[in-house]
């Protein structure tokens, strides 16, 4: 293992276990924001030494895990930035705090980190039920019932999800297995070499065991029914990681299967299920993004339809498979800014209610303008990354055998669109009712503190060039990521 | 030839199936306790089948790894959850629960029709394994969605855990040791983080009835 990747690896793990033993919230806020900063700054090493990993190494890195890595350590650090404002100026309790948020985000880092790098299948598996377990206390941070209800249902229907995608990576050590009952293991590598041997009927049903399993976690419908209320109660910060970074991690559990089936010859199978489940996301996501009332549930749902973009994108395959990556990134970096700045709107209004978020372009004019350009971004306007991204899946899709899925996916498309402005474009406008919100007003010194604009405006900057332009770098790893799943 | 083993597969799903037929919780922790013993001799009954071998080191920690997470740490984990919430019953009235056990004997019978589909590419130690490791999923999904005491549906979550551990036997190589105790550590603080959520629950609520949380809709 390089040593770049074993400080990826290592540093947040013991990062969580000293800020578990500190006093003092600030020092742990210190200890948070250095581990990030040192954190992204080994992943851009490992950027410039490349993704070639040791094969059969049970943790390296591929072009696949650098693009989960690389966006979990990006959002991190822009969520570590924006907490300790939070942390600081929040209403919430002390011990609280000091007990759980800076301790828990930093194994959650951990967690993220072993899923992009392993490489074998049982213990992508274990890192990704970890990231369940050090995710749970941050949505029941506000010890609220809705949350303690949001925590439990996260808990258990992922944790079930997750177990039957564990009974999929058995399935496919079955698949692996020869007459003899000689078996390459769970080793990612060990399996793509030997793939067109494996048993065909083991694994399709290994396959639709992981995607039930990991598409839980994913969000995807009509496994998705936890995920609304999870991200809509974790305090902001947490619900842009848990959007931004986690959905994608998950989803590294169905890709690196996805790969194994295109190794085996069983890509169509495998893509026609994404192909479903994506386009029932994309309608599920849809339709309650339309007369959404609450908006940070809006932004829950949008994560939906957005994971439907993706499974779209994979199960259409050929040119999309490379536009479905990218809106994996796109995705993630609009996200997370959106619930960072929907965590200013709740600060300034005390509310989740779109309704009672008048004004907001007057009353925080940085926090509006970014909110005006994520509500188009993410909605595909152009000219945002997303609208890049989602163009290529629907020129993939025409392109294809089945042009329905393309116009299909468009009119979807528009509905979410106009479900997304519909609730966040009217929270802009209007004079907003000065008297009541000087009464809720919790930070009376400074309306909007540099720390909870400097991240999303960074991550609305970058979306803003996605949409331009994408750098060589970034292509050449997308389309050797896209090569290995069919694309 | 494998006597041992098939005689703790057929006792892992009479305990699952006794899980979904008692409506006492401590009850149904035992059941579950149980179910750790039984996986704990487990690897040890698939090993020595053949007779002379002594068990390979890696079998002996998997199987006290096992014995001291789903044996001993779980079970314990959820009965003092259980003495903090005070709730001894499932609050279901008993016509749920036989309809819940004529369910559980039709899944039993599934499970096995789904084994004789999917036919192993390979000799298994035991022509149990495959039908009582999907027996076992299935029963704990039922005890999982049928049920609305928190700790049971945990207990239905342990189950199907414990299928799916079943299943992992029957593979022809082992996983790295490190990995498969990194599964059973991730059930125990799965466990763990869920019985102080079950706590704050009974806190909050004054009971841990999950029908309670439905709160958070459109």
């Amino acid at each position: 293992m390089s040593a770049p990747l074993a400080v990826v690896l290592a540093l947040p793990a013991l990062g969580a276990a000293a800020a578990w033993r500190m006093r003092s919230v600030r020092v742990q806020l210190a200890l948070l924001v250095g581990i990030a900063v040192a954190h992204l700054g080994a992943v851009a090493v490992l950027w410039r030494a490349g993704a070639a990993g040791a094969a059969g190494a049970v943790l390296a890195l591929d072009a696949l895990g650098l693009l989960v890595l690389s966006l979990v350590s990006v959002l991190f650090l822009a969520a570590s930035l924006y907490s300790v404002s939070y942390l600081l100026h929040g209403t919430h309790d002390e011990a609280a705090a000091r007990e759980r948020f800076v301790p828990c985000l930093l194994a959650f880092l951990a967690a993220m980190s072993f899923v992009a790098a392993s490489r074998n299948l049982a213990l992508l598996w274990a890192a990704i039920e970890a990231t369940t377990l050090a995710s749970a206390p941050l949505i029941y941070f506000y010890r609220r019932p809705g949350s303690l209800e949001a925590a439990w249902k996260y808990l258990l229907i992922c944790s079930v999800g997750i177990a039957l995608a564990l009974l999929g990576t058995f399935f496919l050590g079955m698949a692996a297995t020869t007459a003899q009952g000689t078996s390459p293991g769970l080793g990612f590598d060990d399996l793509l070499a030997i793939a067109p041997s494996l048993d065909a009927r083991w694994l399709r049903a290994a396959f639709v065991l992981v995607l039930v399993g990991y598409g839980t976690k994913i969000g995807l419908a009509p496994l998705h029914t936890w995920l609304p209320d999870a991200h809509s109660q974790a305090p902001s910060p947490v619900s842009a990681l848990l959007s931004g970074a986690l959905l994608n991690c998950a989803l590294l559990g169905v890709l690196r299967f996805l790969a194994v089936c295109v190794a085996a010859h069983e890509a169509a199978f495998a893509q026609r299920l994404l192909l479903v489940l994506g386009l029932a996301s994309l309608l599920v996501g849809a339709a309650f993004l339309l007369g959404q009332r609450d908006y940070k549930r809006l932004l829950a749902y949008s994560s939906v339809e957005n994971m439907g973009v993706i499974a779209v994108g994979l199960g259409v395959a050929g040119g999309a498979t490379y536009g479905a990556l990218l809106h994996v990134v796109n995705h993630s970096l609009v996200k997370a800014a959106l619930f960072l700045l929907a965590g200013n709107l709740l600060r300034a209004y005390g509310s989740t209610v779109a309704a009672d978020v008048r004004g907001a372009r007057r009353r925080l004019p940085v926090t509006g303008v970014l909110l005006a350009v994520g509500a188009f971004a993410i909605g595909g306007s152009p000219p945002f990354g997303p609208f890049v991204s989602e163009l290529a899946i629907f020129f993939g899709a025409m392109r294809g055998s089945a042009p329905w899925v393309g116009v299909a996916f468009a009119v979807l498309l528009g509905i979410a669109f106009i479900g997304i402005a519909g609730t966040l474009l009217p929270m802009l406008a209007g004079d907003g009712d000065e008297a009541a919100a000087a009464a809720v007003d919790h930070a009376p010194e400074r309306a909007e503190p540099l720390l909870t604009l400097a991240s999303p405006a960074a991550l609305a900057a970058v979306v803003v060039a996605l949409g331009i332009w994408v750098p060589p770098a970034l292509d050449g790893l997308l389309r050797r990521a896209a090569a290995a799943l069919g694309g | 030839m494998s006597g041992a083993a098939d005689f703790l597969l057929a006792a892992l799903t009479v305990t699952a199936l006794y899980a979904v037929a008692t409506s006492r919780l401590a009850a149904c922790v035992r059941a579950s306790a149980l179910q750790g013993f039984i996986l704990a001799a487990l690897p040890l009954a698939l090993e020595w089948r053949d007779g002379l071998a002594p068990p390979s080191p890696h079998v002996l920690v998997l199987a006290f790894g096992a014995l001291a997470i789903k044996a001993v740490a779980i079970p314990a984990l959820l009965l003092r959850s259980i003495r903090a919430a005070g709730v001894r019953r499932e609050v279901e009235p008993m016509a749920s629960l036989h309809i819940s056990i004529l369910g559980a004997a039709a899944l039993v019978a599934l499970a096995f029709w789904i084994a004789g589909q999917m036919v192993p590419p390979f000799r298994l130690p035991s022509r149990l394994l495959v039908p009582v490791a999907v027996a076992n999923v299935l029963l704990g999904f039922l005890l999982v969605v049928a049920r609305r005491q928190a700790v049971t549906q945990v207990v239905g979550y342990l189950v199907l855990e414990n299928g799916v551990f079943v299943f992992g036997l029957g593979l022809a190589s082992h996983q790295p040791i490190a990995v498969e105790l990194s599964v059973l550590l991730d059930v125990l603080v799965g466990v763990f983080v869920m019985g102080i959520a079950i706590n704050h629950i009974s806190q909050a609520f004054d009971h841990i009835d999950t029908t309670a949380l439905a709160s958070l809709r459109e």
